[in-house]
Protein backbone atom coordinates (compact mmCIF):
# COMPACT_ATOMS: atom_id res chain seq x y z
CA UNK A 1 0.00 0.00 0.00
CA UNK A 2 2.81 2.98 -0.68
CA UNK A 3 2.33 4.87 -3.81
CA UNK A 4 4.14 4.52 -7.05
CA UNK A 5 7.16 7.12 -6.73
CA UNK A 6 6.12 10.80 -8.60
CA UNK A 7 7.39 14.20 -7.98
CA UNK A 8 6.22 16.82 -5.53
CA UNK A 9 5.64 20.36 -6.53
CA UNK A 10 4.09 23.04 -3.89
CA UNK A 11 2.17 25.72 -5.98
CA UNK A 12 2.57 29.33 -4.91
CA UNK A 13 -0.03 30.80 -6.71
CA UNK A 14 -3.20 28.90 -9.03
CA UNK A 15 -1.60 30.20 -12.29
CA UNK A 16 2.20 28.60 -11.57
CA UNK A 17 -0.19 25.25 -10.33
CA UNK A 18 -2.15 25.62 -13.92
CA UNK A 19 1.38 25.87 -15.83
CA UNK A 20 2.88 22.89 -13.90
CA UNK A 21 0.08 20.87 -14.91
CA UNK A 22 0.12 21.91 -18.51
CA UNK A 23 3.48 21.09 -18.98
CA UNK A 24 3.28 17.58 -17.65
CA UNK A 25 0.09 15.30 -18.73
CA UNK A 26 1.36 12.83 -16.10
CA UNK A 27 0.98 15.35 -13.34
CA UNK A 28 -2.08 15.73 -10.62
CA UNK A 29 -3.46 18.50 -8.29
CA UNK A 30 -3.91 17.32 -4.74
CA UNK A 31 -5.85 19.31 -2.24
CA UNK A 32 -7.22 17.27 0.53
CA UNK A 33 -6.74 13.95 -0.71
CA UNK A 34 -8.93 12.29 0.92
CA UNK A 35 -9.60 10.01 -2.58
CA UNK A 36 -6.51 10.85 -4.66
CA UNK A 37 -3.78 9.25 -1.86
CA UNK A 38 -6.15 6.12 -1.44
CA UNK A 39 -5.91 6.17 -5.35
CA UNK A 40 -2.34 6.53 -5.20
CA UNK A 41 -1.75 3.83 -2.78
CA UNK A 42 -3.95 1.09 -4.36
CA UNK A 43 -1.84 2.09 -7.32
CA UNK A 44 -4.89 2.48 -9.40
CA UNK A 45 -3.36 5.88 -9.87
CA UNK A 46 -0.27 7.24 -10.78
CA UNK A 47 0.56 10.59 -11.54
CA UNK A 48 4.20 11.52 -12.32
CA UNK A 49 3.94 14.88 -10.34
CA UNK A 50 1.75 15.73 -7.06
CA UNK A 51 1.01 20.07 -7.60
CA UNK A 52 0.20 20.98 -3.92
CA UNK A 53 -2.47 23.91 -3.91
CA UNK A 54 -3.40 23.41 -0.31
CA UNK A 55 -0.75 26.55 0.85
CA UNK A 56 -2.52 28.65 -1.53
CA UNK A 57 -4.19 31.09 0.64
CA UNK A 58 -6.61 32.88 -2.18
CA UNK A 59 -7.73 29.66 -2.53
CA UNK A 60 -9.84 29.41 0.88
CA UNK A 61 -12.24 31.59 1.38
CA UNK A 62 -16.25 31.89 1.83
CA UNK A 63 -17.61 35.10 1.04
CA UNK A 64 -20.89 36.79 0.09
CA UNK A 65 -20.40 37.24 -3.68
CA UNK A 66 -23.94 39.04 -5.47
CA UNK A 67 -26.94 36.94 -5.00
CA UNK A 68 -24.54 34.16 -4.03
CA UNK A 69 -22.42 32.60 -1.55
CA UNK A 70 -18.70 31.88 -2.94
CA UNK A 71 -16.59 29.09 -1.45
CA UNK A 72 -12.82 28.65 -2.43
CA UNK A 73 -11.33 25.41 -3.94
CA UNK A 74 -9.16 24.94 -0.93
CA UNK A 75 -11.88 25.66 1.54
CA UNK A 76 -11.86 22.36 3.97
CA UNK A 77 -15.48 20.74 4.07
CA UNK A 78 -15.10 21.18 8.31
CA UNK A 79 -14.91 24.58 7.81
CA UNK A 80 -17.70 24.87 5.35
CA UNK A 81 -20.30 22.39 7.62
CA UNK A 82 -19.65 25.17 10.22
CA UNK A 83 -19.66 28.09 8.90
CA UNK A 84 -22.81 30.68 9.69
CA UNK A 85 -22.93 32.33 6.63
CA UNK A 86 -23.48 28.79 5.03
CA UNK A 87 -25.80 27.63 7.89
CA UNK A 88 -28.04 30.58 7.17
CA UNK A 89 -27.48 31.50 3.31
CA UNK A 90 -26.91 27.89 1.44
CA UNK A 91 -28.41 25.20 4.46
CA UNK A 92 -28.82 22.32 1.71
CA UNK A 93 -24.84 22.68 1.64
CA UNK A 94 -24.66 22.65 5.39
CA UNK A 95 -27.30 19.80 5.68
CA UNK A 96 -24.88 17.38 3.38
CA UNK A 97 -21.77 17.82 4.43
CA UNK A 98 -21.79 15.89 8.28
CA UNK A 99 -22.84 12.88 5.54
CA UNK A 100 -19.08 13.35 3.68
CA UNK A 101 -16.75 10.78 5.29
CA UNK A 102 -16.03 11.19 8.72
CA UNK A 103 -14.58 14.36 10.68
CA UNK A 104 -10.79 13.34 10.45
CA UNK A 105 -11.34 13.30 6.28
CA UNK A 106 -13.84 16.43 6.34
CA UNK A 107 -10.98 17.91 8.23
CA UNK A 108 -8.91 17.81 5.01
CA UNK A 109 -11.24 16.95 2.03
CA UNK A 110 -11.83 20.24 -0.05
CA UNK A 111 -15.17 21.62 -1.81
CA UNK A 112 -13.21 22.03 -4.90
CA UNK A 113 -11.55 18.41 -4.66
CA UNK A 114 -14.72 16.72 -4.61
CA UNK A 115 -16.46 18.56 -7.03
CA UNK A 116 -13.29 17.83 -9.25
CA UNK A 117 -13.15 14.18 -8.99
CA UNK A 118 -16.90 13.90 -9.45
CA UNK A 119 -17.60 10.67 -7.51
CA UNK A 120 -21.67 9.91 -9.12
CA UNK A 121 -22.32 9.41 -5.44
CA UNK A 122 -20.54 12.20 -3.51
CA UNK A 123 -22.39 14.66 -1.98
CA UNK A 124 -20.80 17.93 -2.93
CA UNK A 125 -21.79 17.51 -6.90
CA UNK A 126 -25.20 16.74 -6.08
CA UNK A 127 -25.88 19.61 -3.62
CA UNK A 128 -24.24 21.65 -6.53
CA UNK A 129 -26.32 20.22 -9.40
CA UNK A 130 -29.16 20.68 -7.13
CA UNK A 131 -28.79 24.58 -6.54
CA UNK A 132 -27.33 25.59 -9.71
CA UNK A 133 -24.16 26.46 -8.67
CA UNK A 134 -21.94 28.25 -11.31
CA UNK A 135 -17.88 26.23 -10.75
CA UNK A 136 -14.71 28.91 -11.71
CA UNK A 137 -11.83 27.26 -12.99
CA UNK A 138 -8.64 28.73 -14.40
CA UNK A 139 -6.92 27.58 -17.25
CA UNK A 140 -3.94 29.54 -19.48
CA UNK A 141 -4.03 32.35 -17.42
CA UNK A 142 -7.59 32.96 -17.56
CA UNK A 143 -10.40 32.27 -15.65
CA UNK A 144 -13.93 30.54 -16.77
CA UNK A 145 -17.18 29.51 -15.47
CA UNK A 146 -18.93 26.21 -15.75
CA UNK A 147 -22.58 25.64 -14.88
CA UNK A 148 -22.24 22.55 -12.47
CA UNK A 149 -25.38 20.93 -14.70
CA UNK A 150 -22.55 21.24 -17.54
CA UNK A 151 -19.31 20.18 -15.37
CA UNK A 152 -20.32 16.93 -14.40
CA UNK A 153 -20.31 14.67 -17.58
CA UNK A 154 -19.85 11.03 -16.60
CA UNK A 155 -18.72 9.39 -13.82
CA UNK A 156 -15.39 10.53 -12.16
CA UNK A 157 -15.57 12.79 -15.32
CA UNK A 158 -15.75 16.72 -15.80
CA UNK A 159 -15.49 19.33 -18.24
CA UNK A 160 -13.05 20.97 -17.15
CA UNK A 161 -10.43 21.13 -19.88
CA UNK A 162 -6.86 19.89 -19.32
CA UNK A 163 -4.66 22.23 -17.94
CA UNK A 164 -7.70 24.02 -15.62
CA UNK A 165 -7.68 23.85 -11.97
CA UNK A 166 -10.56 24.78 -9.74
CA UNK A 167 -10.77 27.90 -8.27
CA UNK A 168 -13.84 28.10 -6.44
CA UNK A 169 -17.48 27.36 -6.65
CA UNK A 170 -20.81 29.85 -6.58
CA UNK A 171 -23.82 28.95 -5.14
CA UNK A 172 -26.87 30.85 -5.97
CA UNK A 173 -29.39 32.05 -2.39
CA UNK A 174 -32.13 31.73 -3.14
CA UNK A 175 -34.28 34.90 -2.19
CA UNK A 176 -36.97 34.85 0.04
CA UNK A 177 -37.60 33.57 3.76
CA UNK A 178 -39.71 30.52 3.79
CA UNK A 179 -36.95 28.02 2.31
CA UNK A 180 -36.46 24.59 3.36
CA UNK A 181 -34.18 21.98 2.77
CA UNK A 182 -34.31 18.02 2.69
CA UNK A 183 -31.25 15.49 2.27
CA UNK A 184 -31.11 11.71 2.75
CA UNK A 185 -29.04 8.90 1.38
CA UNK A 186 -28.55 5.33 1.81
CA UNK A 187 -25.32 3.43 2.90
CA UNK A 188 -23.96 0.16 3.91
CA UNK A 189 -22.26 2.25 6.76
CA UNK A 190 -22.43 5.48 8.06
CA UNK A 191 -20.34 7.54 5.68
CA UNK A 192 -19.91 4.80 3.35
CA UNK A 193 -20.48 6.20 -0.12
CA UNK A 194 -24.33 6.68 -0.85
CA UNK A 195 -25.91 4.08 -2.78
CA UNK A 196 -28.40 6.49 -3.81
CA UNK A 197 -29.11 10.51 -2.20
CA UNK A 198 -31.31 13.05 -2.91
CA UNK A 199 -31.40 17.10 -1.81
CA UNK A 200 -34.51 19.28 -2.57
CA UNK A 201 -34.85 22.43 -1.82
CA UNK A 202 -38.11 23.98 -1.63
CA UNK A 203 -39.64 28.13 -1.35
CA UNK A 204 -43.02 28.72 -0.05
CA UNK A 205 -45.48 31.24 -1.29
CA UNK A 206 -47.21 33.50 1.37
CA UNK A 207 -49.92 31.04 0.43
CA UNK A 208 -48.27 28.56 1.91
CA UNK A 209 -47.69 26.61 -1.86
CA UNK A 210 -44.57 25.47 -3.52
CA UNK A 211 -43.50 28.60 -5.22
CA UNK A 212 -39.97 26.79 -6.15
CA UNK A 213 -38.41 23.25 -5.91
CA UNK A 214 -35.17 21.69 -6.68
CA UNK A 215 -34.93 18.26 -6.85
CA UNK A 216 -31.33 16.59 -6.89
CA UNK A 217 -31.10 12.83 -7.02
CA UNK A 218 -27.34 11.38 -6.66
CA UNK A 219 -25.36 8.04 -7.06
CA UNK A 220 -28.55 6.44 -9.04
CA UNK A 221 -27.05 7.40 -12.33
CA UNK A 222 -23.67 8.90 -13.72
CA UNK A 223 -23.60 11.54 -12.59
CA UNK A 224 -25.97 13.69 -10.09
CA UNK A 225 -29.30 14.58 -11.84
CA UNK A 226 -32.06 16.82 -11.46
CA UNK A 227 -35.59 15.66 -11.24
CA UNK A 228 -37.14 18.53 -13.83
CA UNK A 229 -40.41 17.24 -14.76
CA UNK A 230 -41.35 16.85 -11.21
CA UNK A 231 -40.02 20.01 -10.22
CA UNK A 232 -42.62 21.61 -12.99
CA UNK A 233 -45.14 19.58 -11.96
CA UNK A 234 -45.07 20.32 -8.05
CA UNK A 235 -44.53 24.08 -8.62
CA UNK A 236 -47.55 25.84 -7.67
CA UNK A 237 -48.73 22.48 -5.59
CA UNK A 238 -49.19 22.01 -1.99
CA UNK A 239 -46.61 19.56 -2.01
CA UNK A 240 -49.03 16.92 -0.62
CA UNK A 241 -47.43 13.51 -0.11
CA UNK A 242 -49.57 11.58 -2.73
CA UNK A 243 -49.08 14.35 -5.45
CA UNK A 244 -44.87 14.29 -4.99
CA UNK A 245 -45.16 10.66 -5.11
CA UNK A 246 -46.70 10.22 -8.41
CA UNK A 247 -44.15 12.91 -9.82
CA UNK A 248 -41.22 11.04 -8.51
CA UNK A 249 -42.21 7.96 -9.77
CA UNK A 250 -43.36 9.60 -13.54
CA UNK A 251 -40.02 11.42 -13.33
CA UNK A 252 -37.77 8.21 -12.37
CA UNK A 253 -39.26 6.10 -14.93
CA UNK A 254 -37.48 6.40 -17.98
CA UNK A 255 -34.23 6.69 -15.82
CA UNK A 256 -31.40 4.56 -16.54
CA UNK A 257 -30.24 3.63 -12.97
CA UNK A 258 -26.78 1.92 -12.24
CA UNK A 259 -26.48 -1.08 -11.23
CA UNK A 260 -23.53 -3.07 -9.19
CA UNK A 261 -22.76 -5.66 -6.18
CA UNK A 262 -24.41 -3.67 -4.05
CA UNK A 263 -27.70 -2.67 -5.50
CA UNK A 264 -29.89 -3.26 -8.51
CA UNK A 265 -30.99 -0.95 -10.89
CA UNK A 266 -34.67 -1.04 -9.53
CA UNK A 267 -33.88 -0.77 -5.71
CA UNK A 268 -31.84 2.38 -6.81
CA UNK A 269 -35.05 3.53 -8.83
CA UNK A 270 -37.33 2.65 -5.74
CA UNK A 271 -34.83 4.24 -2.93
CA UNK A 272 -34.17 7.67 -5.50
CA UNK A 273 -37.75 8.17 -5.38
CA UNK A 274 -38.20 7.30 -1.61
CA UNK A 275 -35.76 9.20 -0.54
CA UNK A 276 -36.52 12.33 -2.93
CA UNK A 277 -39.95 12.23 -1.10
CA UNK A 278 -38.59 12.10 1.90
CA UNK A 279 -36.19 15.03 1.63
CA UNK A 280 -39.27 17.02 -0.02
CA UNK A 281 -41.34 16.21 3.11
CA UNK A 282 -38.42 17.84 5.19
CA UNK A 283 -37.95 20.58 3.55
CA UNK A 284 -41.66 21.60 3.48
CA UNK A 285 -41.85 20.69 7.08
CA UNK A 286 -38.99 23.44 7.64
CA UNK A 287 -39.98 25.86 5.06
CA UNK A 288 -43.62 25.65 7.13
CA UNK A 289 -41.74 25.79 10.07
CA UNK A 290 -40.07 29.07 9.75
CA UNK A 291 -43.80 30.72 8.80
CA UNK A 292 -45.12 29.49 12.00
CA UNK A 293 -42.28 30.97 13.66
CA UNK A 294 -42.17 34.47 12.29
CA UNK A 295 -46.01 35.02 14.16
CA UNK B 1 13.39 15.77 -0.47
CA UNK B 2 14.72 17.48 2.90
CA UNK B 3 12.01 18.90 5.15
CA UNK B 4 11.16 20.15 8.47
CA UNK B 5 8.86 18.02 10.54
CA UNK B 6 7.37 19.76 14.20
CA UNK B 7 6.06 16.53 16.15
CA UNK B 8 5.24 17.07 19.40
CA UNK B 9 7.10 20.36 20.12
CA UNK B 10 10.61 19.22 18.51
CA UNK B 11 11.43 20.24 15.25
CA UNK B 12 12.77 17.23 13.16
CA UNK B 13 14.98 17.92 10.00
CA UNK B 14 14.64 14.85 7.99
CA UNK B 15 14.86 13.13 4.51
CA UNK B 16 12.33 12.01 2.85
CA UNK B 17 10.55 10.79 -0.95
CA UNK B 18 7.95 12.59 -1.54
CA UNK B 19 5.48 9.45 -1.23
CA UNK B 20 6.47 8.47 2.11
CA UNK B 21 3.35 9.05 3.78
CA UNK B 22 3.22 11.37 7.04
CA UNK B 23 2.27 7.91 8.49
CA UNK B 24 5.34 5.78 7.62
CA UNK B 25 7.59 9.28 8.88
CA UNK B 26 6.06 9.16 12.24
CA UNK B 27 6.87 5.25 12.36
CA UNK B 28 9.98 4.82 10.81
CA UNK B 29 12.27 7.71 10.41
CA UNK B 30 11.21 9.40 14.26
CA UNK B 31 10.52 6.15 15.32
CA UNK B 32 6.98 7.25 16.75
CA UNK B 33 5.34 4.00 16.84
CA UNK B 34 2.27 5.41 18.51
CA UNK B 35 0.37 6.21 15.05
CA UNK B 36 -0.70 2.26 13.99
CA UNK B 37 -0.80 1.08 10.20
CA UNK B 38 -3.84 -0.46 9.64
CA UNK B 39 -5.52 -0.02 6.46
CA UNK B 40 -3.61 2.54 4.81
CA UNK B 41 -5.94 3.95 2.88
CA UNK B 42 -7.95 5.79 5.06
CA UNK B 43 -10.71 3.37 6.58
CA UNK B 44 -10.11 2.15 9.53
CA UNK B 45 -8.85 5.38 11.85
CA UNK B 46 -5.94 3.60 13.49
CA UNK B 47 -3.24 6.10 11.78
CA UNK B 48 -4.67 9.56 13.81
CA UNK B 49 -2.86 12.23 14.45
CA UNK B 50 -3.60 15.59 15.34
CA UNK B 51 -2.51 18.02 12.85
CA UNK B 52 -2.87 21.70 14.28
CA UNK B 53 -5.02 20.07 16.80
CA UNK B 54 -7.15 19.03 14.25
CA UNK B 55 -7.22 15.03 14.08
CA UNK B 56 -6.69 13.26 10.48
CA UNK B 57 -5.41 10.11 8.99
CA UNK B 58 -1.60 10.32 8.62
CA UNK B 59 -2.02 7.54 5.89
CA UNK B 60 -3.89 10.41 3.76
CA UNK B 61 -1.29 13.10 3.60
CA UNK B 62 2.66 12.77 2.24
CA UNK B 63 5.12 14.14 5.26
CA UNK B 64 6.12 16.94 2.28
CA UNK B 65 2.84 18.37 2.58
CA UNK B 66 3.00 18.28 6.47
CA UNK B 67 6.19 20.51 6.84
CA UNK B 68 6.09 23.30 9.23
CA UNK B 69 2.26 22.18 10.97
CA UNK B 70 2.13 21.64 14.75
CA UNK B 71 1.75 18.05 14.90
CA UNK B 72 0.64 15.93 18.17
CA UNK B 73 1.15 12.04 18.28
CA UNK B 74 0.14 9.77 21.10
CA UNK B 75 3.29 9.95 22.11
CA UNK B 76 2.97 13.67 22.88
CA UNK B 77 -0.41 13.88 24.84
CA UNK B 78 1.20 12.22 28.55
CA UNK B 79 2.12 15.12 30.95
CA UNK B 80 5.30 13.72 31.40
CA UNK B 81 7.64 10.64 31.70
CA UNK B 82 5.72 7.71 33.57
CA UNK B 83 2.77 9.32 33.27
CA UNK B 84 -1.33 9.30 31.33
CA UNK B 85 -3.14 12.14 30.52
CA UNK B 86 -6.62 12.11 32.19
CA UNK B 87 -8.50 10.12 28.85
CA UNK B 88 -5.45 8.15 28.61
CA UNK B 89 -6.50 7.18 32.68
CA UNK B 90 -9.98 7.09 31.65
CA UNK B 91 -9.49 4.75 28.94
CA UNK B 92 -7.10 2.55 31.54
CA UNK B 93 -10.32 2.70 34.02
CA UNK B 94 -12.83 1.70 32.00
CA UNK B 95 -11.26 -1.07 30.16
CA UNK B 96 -10.98 1.02 27.02
CA UNK B 97 -8.42 -0.90 25.65
CA UNK B 98 -8.33 -4.58 23.95
CA UNK B 99 -6.14 -5.22 21.68
CA UNK B 100 -4.78 -1.57 21.73
CA UNK B 101 -4.15 -1.62 17.92
CA UNK B 102 -7.10 1.18 17.52
CA UNK B 103 -6.21 2.85 21.02
CA UNK B 104 -3.46 6.11 20.40
CA UNK B 105 -6.43 6.97 17.37
CA UNK B 106 -9.28 6.71 19.56
CA UNK B 107 -7.51 8.70 22.58
CA UNK B 108 -6.42 11.54 19.69
CA UNK B 109 -9.78 11.91 18.64
CA UNK B 110 -11.19 11.89 21.65
CA UNK B 111 -8.61 15.00 22.69
CA UNK B 112 -10.22 16.79 19.24
CA UNK B 113 -13.50 16.21 20.62
CA UNK B 114 -12.94 17.75 24.22
CA UNK B 115 -10.99 20.18 23.19
CA UNK B 116 -13.92 21.41 20.53
CA UNK B 117 -16.72 20.56 22.71
CA UNK B 118 -16.14 20.04 26.94
CA UNK B 119 -19.56 18.38 26.97
CA UNK B 120 -20.42 15.91 24.37
CA UNK B 121 -23.60 13.74 23.93
CA UNK B 122 -23.40 10.09 24.21
CA UNK B 123 -24.69 10.46 20.25
CA UNK B 124 -21.25 13.21 19.66
CA UNK B 125 -18.74 10.60 21.23
CA UNK B 126 -20.40 8.08 18.77
CA UNK B 127 -20.24 10.43 15.78
CA UNK B 128 -16.46 11.58 16.55
CA UNK B 129 -15.08 7.59 16.86
CA UNK B 130 -17.26 6.67 14.33
CA UNK B 131 -13.96 6.79 11.62
CA UNK B 132 -12.12 4.58 14.11
CA UNK B 133 -12.59 1.22 13.77
CA UNK B 134 -12.05 -1.09 16.92
CA UNK B 135 -11.92 -4.66 15.45
CA UNK B 136 -12.03 -6.27 18.96
CA UNK B 137 -15.57 -4.19 18.91
CA UNK B 138 -15.17 -2.88 22.64
CA UNK B 139 -16.91 0.62 21.37
CA UNK B 140 -18.63 0.72 24.54
CA UNK B 141 -16.19 0.87 26.53
CA UNK B 142 -14.36 3.57 24.46
CA UNK B 143 -17.69 5.52 24.97
CA UNK B 144 -18.13 4.90 28.61
CA UNK B 145 -14.10 6.20 28.63
CA UNK B 146 -14.48 9.27 26.48
CA UNK B 147 -17.69 10.68 28.47
CA UNK B 148 -15.75 9.98 32.08
CA UNK B 149 -12.60 11.73 30.64
CA UNK B 150 -15.08 15.01 29.65
CA UNK B 151 -16.90 14.64 33.14
CA UNK B 152 -13.22 14.35 34.77
CA UNK B 153 -12.02 17.40 32.99
CA UNK B 154 -15.09 19.79 33.30
CA UNK B 155 -14.46 19.08 37.22
CA UNK B 156 -10.49 19.82 36.42
CA UNK B 157 -9.63 23.54 37.27
CA UNK B 158 -12.75 24.28 38.97
CA UNK B 159 -13.52 25.30 42.77
CA UNK B 160 -14.54 22.12 44.60
CA UNK B 161 -18.32 23.52 45.12
CA UNK B 162 -18.73 23.73 41.52
CA UNK B 163 -18.17 19.94 41.50
CA UNK B 164 -21.21 18.01 42.60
Amino acid sequence: MKAAPFDYSRAADIDEACAWLAADEGARVIAGGQTLVPMMVMRLARPTRLIDINRIVALSYIRSDGDGVAIGATTRQCVVERDPLVGSKIPLLARAIPNIGHAATRARGTIGGSLANADPAAELPLVAVTLDAVLNYRAGGETAEIPAREFFIGPMITSLPAGGCLVGARFPVWPGGRIGVGFHEVNARRSDFAFVSAAVQVELGSDGKCKRIAIGVGAATDFPMRLESAEQQLTGSALDAKAVDAALREALADVDTLEDLHASAEYRRRAAISLASRAVADALAQAHGKTAHAH
Amino acid sequence: MRIELNVNGTVHEIDVEPRTTLLDCLRDLLDLKGAHAGCEHGVCGACTVLFDGVAVRSCLMFAAQAAGTPITTIEGVTPGPGELSPIQDAFCETHGTQCGYCTPAMILVAHALLADNPEPTRDQIVDAISGNICRCTGYAQIVEAIALAAERLRGANRPRSFNK
